[in-house]
C-alpha cells in the first residue's frame, strides 16, 4: 500500500523538469481526465496565464461537484500533552509549554461557546500522549461533543482499529491525520523520538479508521517539511487510493504550510502563495470530487480568494489553544499561530459576499450510517 | 397539467436545492419560474444555527418537497433517511438515491429496488433514481413506484441526454411517468428530453450553480414547456432528402 509513494516518486523523477507551455496546459485541461503525469507537469507551471486558466477549470469542477456551498467547522484542542519530538511543532514535548488538559465540564463549556458562535461541526484534537489523553478520555469528549454538534471528527494520534470502532460508536464520523511528509528519510529526521517515529503505523491509521466505520477522512502533508511537490503528488495518489479502496467514504485533502510555533525550526522548503495556490488547483483538477480543506493557518485574503476556486470546507473562528473558546485570549501556547482571526460571523459574511452559501451541517446526526 | 404522485402539477420542471448559493432563491423559483417540486437532501436538513436557517423554512407552503435519500449507501440507510425525511418535512414524496461510490455517484440498482419495495409498503410516494435500465424500470413499476427517474448522463456532468438509446425504450414501455434526472446541462437538453416523451425533468447543477439560478430556472421552464408541447403535437420525421408536400398520387396513376 505504500506503492503509490513509489509511483509518485517515479512520476516525479520523470517530469520534475518538465514545464508545459500554455498550449500544452490547454491540451491537458481539455482532456476528460487529468492523469498523474499531467498533474506532475501542471505542478511545474510558472506562467501566470496558465495558472489562471487552470484556476478557471478548477472552479468549474468545484461548482459542478460541490455546488455553491462552503462547509464550516472549528477545531477543539482538548489536551496538549505530547510525547513526540516533532522538531517543528509547538506541542512537541521538548517545549516548556504549560501542559493542559480539559476536564469534561470544561469541554462542555468550550462546545457551548463554539455553538453560540454558530459552529455545528467540530474536530477534537489532542497531542500524542496515551497516559494524559487516553482513548477513553477522547471517547468521552467525543460523546459530549456529539450532544452539541451535528458532526464530530477527530485529529488525534493514530489508534488501533478496535479503538476507532469504539469512537465510531461514540458518534465520531471523520478522521483527519496528516502524514506530515510521505518521504520516509525526512520523516525520520523530523520525528526523532516518541511514538510518532513509526511512519507505517501513522500512515495506515486512515485505513484502520475507515475500516472501523468512519466515513470521512482528510489526509495531507505539512508543506515545507520535505520536497513540497513530491508530497503533493503523494497526497493526490493517497486520496485516490483511499477512494478506490473505500468507495463509500468522503475523502478530503488539505495542504497546510508549516508555520512558526515558538520553535526555532527553519523549514527545509518554503512554499510561496503562488505555489500553494497552484497545488490546490492541481488537486482539484486531478481529484474533481475530493473535498479540499483550508484552515485558519492561512490568512483571510488568501482564503477568501480560494473559496471561489477550489475549497469546499474551511475552519472559522478557530482557537488553537486548550480552552481557547471560553478564555478568548491570545494564543501563547498554541500548536500553530492562527492567521485568519476573523469571527465565525465575519467568515460567514465574506462567503455570502462571494455568492456562496455557508453550510454548518454536512450530515445531520441520525441520518444514514451515523 | 399532469398527474403525478397523487398531485396535479402545472410545471414539469423539478429542481434540486443542495447546490444553491442562497436558499431564498427557492421562493423566487416557485413564483417566478413556476417550479412546484423541490428535491431536498435529508442529510442537509440541519438544525438552525446562529448564521443559517434550515432549508425547509425557505420552501413555500404550497410547493412539494421531494425528500432525497442521497448519501445512503444501501437500502437500509435509504429507508431510514426516508423515514426521517418524512418526519421532518411532512412530505411522503421520496426520491430514492443510493450510491455506493463517491467518485461517480452511480445509482445502485439492487439496493434501490430493495428500498423501493419497503418504502412503497410504508406508504411513500416513491421516485427511484436509476440507470436507464428497462428491466429495472419494469420491476419498479410493478412494485408500485410513482415514477422512474433514469439518468440522462452521469450526475453533475451537464452532458445532456447521453443515454438516448437506452432512455427511449423506457419512455415507450413504461406506463408510469418517466422523469429524466441527472446530466441535463442546458435548456435545449431538457427540451430534447421532453420532445422524446419524458414526463418531467429534474435539474440541479445546471440551475443552482449558474450565475442567476432564478432566470436559469425560467429558461429551463420554458424549454420544458416547449419540448412537451412539441411532443404532444408530434414531431415530424427527419429525412435525408426533400419530401413532396402536395398529394400528387391521385394524378400519377400507373
Amino acid at each position: 500500500m505504500t506503492e503509490f509513494i513509489r509511483k509518485a516518486e517515479k512520476v516525479w523523477e520523470e517530469f520534475k523538469d518538465y514545464v508545459p507551455t500554455y498550449d500544452e496546459v490547454c491540451e491537458i485541461l481539455e482532456k476528460e481526465v487529468v492523469n498523474i503525469e499531467d498533474a506532475a507537469k501542471l505542478l511545474n507551471v510558472e506562467d501566470k496565464n496558465s495558472i489562471l486558466l487552470m484556476a478557471s477549470k478548477a472552479k468549474k469542477l468545484t461548482r459542478e461537484n460541490f455546488g455553491k456551498v462552503i462547509l464550516l467547522y472549528a477545531p477543539l484542542y482538548i489536551s496538549n500533552y505530547c510525547q513526540n519530538g516533532c522538531v517543528y511543532c509547538g506541542f512537541s514535548c521538548r517545549k516548556n509549554y504549560k501542559r493542559e488538559k480539559l476536564e469534561f465540564n470544561e469541554i462542555e463549556n468550550e462546545l457551548r461557546a463554539m455553538k453560540e458562535e454558530g459552529i455545528d461541526s467540530v474536530i477534537i484534537l489532542t497531542g500524542e500522549d496515551r497516559i494524559h489523553s487516553p482513548v477513553d478520555y477522547i471517547e468521552q469528549a467525543c460523546k459530549i461533543a456529539a450532544n452539541y454538534m451535528s458532526e464530530v471528527s477527530i485529529e488525534v494520534y493514530p489508534l488501533l482499529e478496535e479503538e476507532y470502532r469504539s469512537l465510531a460508536s461514540a458518534g465520531v464520523v471523520g478522521i483527519t491525520i496528516y502524514q506530515e511528509t510521505y518521504q520516509k528519510e525526512d520523516y525520520k529526521k523530523l520525528h526523532p523520538f516518541g511514538p510518532k517515529k513509526d511512519f507505517e503505523f501513522r500512515f495506515k491509521a486512515v485505513e484502520r479508521a475507515l475500516s472501523a466505520g468512519f466515513h470521512e477522512a482528510c489526509v495531507g502533508p505539512l508543506l515545507g517539511l520535505s520536497h513540497p511537490k513530491k508530497d503533493v503528488l503523494c497526497t493526490l495518489l493517497h486520496a485516490e487510493y483511499l477512494l478506490d479502496r473505500f468507495p463509500k467514504a468522503e475523502i478530503s485533502v488539505s495542504f497546510p504550510r508549516v508555520r512558526s510555533a515558538g520553535t526555532d525550526f527553519v523549514p527545509k522548503f518554503s512554499v510561496s502563495d503562488k505555489e500553494f495556490i497552484k497545488f490546490l488547483i492541481v488537486a482539484r483538477l486531478y481529484l474533481p470530487r475530493v473535498g479540499i480543506v483550508i484552515s485558519t493557518r492561512e490568512d483571510a485574503r488568501l482564503r477568501d480568494a480560494l473559496i471561489d476556486v477550489c475549497i469546499t470546507k474551511m475552519s472559522a473562528g478557530s482557537k488553537t489553544t486548550v480552552g481557547g473558546y471560553v478564555a478568548q485570549e491570545e494564543e501563547k501556547d498554541a500548536q500553530f499561530e492562527v492567521e485568519d482571526r476573523r469571527s465565525v460571523a465575519e467568515v460567514v459574511d465574506s462567503i455570502i459576499k462571494k455568492g456562496l452559501r455557508p453550510e454548518f451541517t454536512n450530515w445531520v446526526r441520525g441520518v444514514g450510517s451515523l | 397539467m399532469f398527474e403525478i404522485g397523487g398531485k396535479t402539477l402545472k410545471s414539469r420542471l423539478f429542481v434540486g436545492t443542495g447546490k444553491l448559493p442562497d436558499y431564498s432563491l427557492i421562493e423566487k423559483m416557485y413564483y417566478e419560474a413556476g417550479v412546484e417540486v423541490f428535491a431536498v437532501a435529508v442529510r442537509r436538513i440541519g438544525p438552525n444555527t446562529k448564521h443559517t436557517k434550515n432549508v425547509l423554512e425557505y420552501i413555500p407552503k404550497d410547493a412539494i418537497i421531494m425528500v432525497n435519500t442521497s448519501g445512503a449507501q444501501d437500502h437500509k440507510e435509504a429507508v431510514k433517511i426516508a423515514m426521517i425525511g418524512r418526519e421532518l418535512t411532512n412530505s411522503n414524496w421520496v426520491k430514492v438515491e443510493i450510491e455506493k461510490d463517491t467518485k461517480y455517484l452511480f445509482p445502485d440498482s439492487i439496493e434501490t429496488l430493495k428500498a423501493c419495495e419497503i418504502l412503497v409498503k410504508e406508504g411513500f410516494k416513491v421516485f427511484p433514481y436509476i440507470y436507464p435500465d428497462l428491466n429495472l424500470a419494469k420491476e419498479l413499476e410493478q412494485i408500485g413506484v410513482e415514477a422512474v427517474m433514469p439518468l440522462g448522463s452521469p450526475i453533475g456532468t451537464n452532458k445532456g441526454i447521453g443515454c438516448e438509446v437506452l432512455l427511449k425504450p423506457i419512455i415507450n414501455e413504461i406506463k408510469i411517468p418517466v422523469i429524466i434526472d441527472a446530466g441535463i446541462g442546458r435548456p435545449s437538453h431538457a427540451a430534447k428530453a421532453m420532445e422524446m416523451g419524458a414526463d418531467a425533468v429534474l435539474i440541479n447543477t445546471a440551475i443552482t450553480t449558474s450565475s442567476d439560478p432564478v432566470k436559469m430556472a425560467l429558461a429551463f421552464s420554458k424549454a420544458v414547456e416547449a419540448g412537451r408541447l412539441a411532443f404532444e403535437v408530434g414531431l415530424l420525421k427527419e429525412y435525408e432528402y426533400a419530401q413532396a408536400s402536395s398529394p400528387l398520387e391521385d394524378f400519377i396513376t400507373g
